[in-house]
């Protein structure tokens, strides 16, 4: 006998399938295809690749840059939502607002921006210049751009849970005589843990998979300021299918670990999870 | 402890909460709070109890001037409307917070704490859920374990904000007869937030009627019944 709330099985099956299917066509294949291809040639021109000198450097800049700008955007994106959420102040709105320009703003123009701020013709240019601090076409500006496009993920992702479970616990341990970082070391993180979690995971992704505003920032120089997004770029234009594939498969490969590890997280954590009403 | 509330002021950036409140609470006694909503009783509790300032008055604890002194200074109890409690911790967590966050050197013992989480399990009726989550549990329970984690430190004051309002019927009448038991054991001077005339007058020995930011009348339930103050307090009174 089937529940009221359910469809009949030819519906369920076929809405199945289709979801099934559309996902097979949109994801599965075309990751399946950049691992084919990266490992065409076997196993020694893949680690071949993945060890000549620019693709290495290569794979060192993204895991800089994305080991600074994940915890700088956790800690800043914590703090962003903690301060819409649990406060009332003028500007709330449009502190909201701001948090999801770089959403709404195209990578390129993103990286553009700091063009006009840091470059050579820019606003702080000729006095970065004149003290030798270089930040454009080098790793300071690829780290910013990078920070400026993934600042949303952490506080688009706490905002709302935060809001959903409001204040009432934090005053209450204030009211047990707890301290202002007591009550968010012992309250407020532990409710926060796993969309905190999330958003560092997403933040991480795309930290390593940015191209476009990075693109506009880095320079482009061989082995110094080229990501890997940017270097798989250049091996592809340069007809070197085998390499770009198998730089980008490890950065497919990196984002398949990501989404493993949350999942992984999820099921062990499962419990903990409904408790904190996520 | 007795607890002195005089001329205290509060004004919302739309309307004003309360209009130059005064107040004295006997040691010992368990005091309502009585008003419809939107007349200010809560916020004059949250105003006792540190989680909102006043724009202008002072509130004494036991004749000692508190109106500066922070939340956890103040050493009250307090139980909130929709429990509050720590949803990641169990239930014996949650009664042991405030032993487990004193400092180094005032924190008593590991055992000492367990101890006394199981003396307050047992206070409140509930010996065998230490090892819950608050979502494993009733209405009922998670108040009496809000009620016991308030109690953890010894305070002499407990304020509780609309305790029994997300409670239905059964429960609320059974709650009330173990929270004026307690206050009575324990010795606490209490205040409590309500919107419940019956309520108010079937456990408080004294009662203040709010409306509109302002204190109608204080009394105690048969003085509030007989001579009602104001024409409000009469209608307040009779519906």
């Amino acid at each position: 006998m089937r529940k009221a709330t359910t469809e009949p099985a030819p519906v369920r099956a076929l809405l199945i399938g289709v979801a099934f299917l559309w996902l097979a066509l949109i994801i599965f294949l075309p990751l399946a295809a950049v691992f084919t291809q990266a490992f065409a040639k076997g196993w020694g021109p893949f680690v071949a690749a993945l060890l000549q000198p620019d693709a290495w450097a290569s794979i060192k800049l993204t895991l800089l840059t994305a080991a600074i700008v994940v915890p700088f955007n956790s800690v800043f994106g914590m703090a962003a939502a903690w301060a819409i959420t649990k406060h009332e102040f003028r500007g709330r709105q449009l502190l909201i607002n701001l948090i999801d320009l770089p959403f709404s703003v195209s990578p390129v123009v993103a990286g553009l921006m700091f063009v006009l701020l840091f470059g050579a013709n820019g606003w702080f240019g000729p006095f970065l210049m004149s003290h030798g601090i270089r930040i454009m076409f080098a790793v300071p500006a690829i780290v910013i751009a990078t920070s400026f496009v993934t600042f949303p993920f952490v506080a688009r992702e706490l905002i709302p849970l935060m809001t959903a479970q409001g204040r009432a616990e934090e005053e209450a341990a204030l009211t047990l005589g707890a301290g202002g970082f007591q009550t968010f070391w012992h309250v407020t993180l532990p409710n926060i843990r796993w969309g905190l979690l999330y958003g560092v995971l997403l933040t991480n992704a795309r930290a390593m998979g940015e191209f476009g505003a990075v693109s506009v920032v880095s320079g482009h120089i061989r082995g110094l300021t080229n990501t890997m997004p940017l270097h798989v770029e250049v091996l592809y234009n340069e007809y070197n299918f085998t390499a770009a594939f198998a730089v980008a498969s490890l950065l497919a490969g990196l984002a398949l670990v990501t989404l493993a590890v949350k999942a992984l997280l999820e099921w062990r954590y499962a419990d903990q999870l409904s408790a904190t009403g996520h | 402890m007795t607890i002195t509330i005089d001329e205290i002021t509060k004004t919302f950036d739309t309307s004003s909460a309360l209009n130059g409140v005064s107040l004295e609470i006997a040691e010992g006694s368990f005091v309502a709070l009585l008003g419809p909503s939107g007349s200010g009783k809560t916020t004059l509790l949250r105003i006792i109890a540190g989680l909102e300032t006043a724009d202008s008055g002072h509130i004494l604890f036991g004749g000692e001037n508190v109106t500066d002194r922070s939340v956890q200074d103040r050493r009250i109890g307090f139980v909130f409307q929709h429990y509050a409690l720590f949803r990641h911790m169990t239930v014996a967590e949650n009664i042991a917070f405030g032993l487990t966050v004193m400092k180094h050197g005032q924190r008593p013992r590991k055992s000492v704490i367990a101890a006394r989480v199981q003396e307050l399990l047992d206070l409140v009726q509930l010996p065998d859920l230490g090892k819950r989550f608050p979502s494993q549990l009733s209405g009922g329970q998670r108040q009496r374990v809000a009620l016991a984690r308030a109690l953890a430190r010894d305070p002499d004051i407990l304020l509780l904000d609309e305790p029994f309002g997300a409670l239905d019927a059964k429960v609320r009448r059974e709650l009330r007869g173990a929270l004026r038991e307690i206050h009575d054991r324990v010795g606490l001077t209490s205040i409590f937030v309500t919107h419940d005339r019956e309520e108010a007058f079937a456990l408080a020995d004294k009662v203040a009627i709010l409306s509109k930011g302002k204190i109608e009348q204080y009394g105690t339930p048969k003085q509030v019944e007989e001579q009602p103050a104001t024409p409000f307090v009469r209608e307040f009174v009779v519906a």
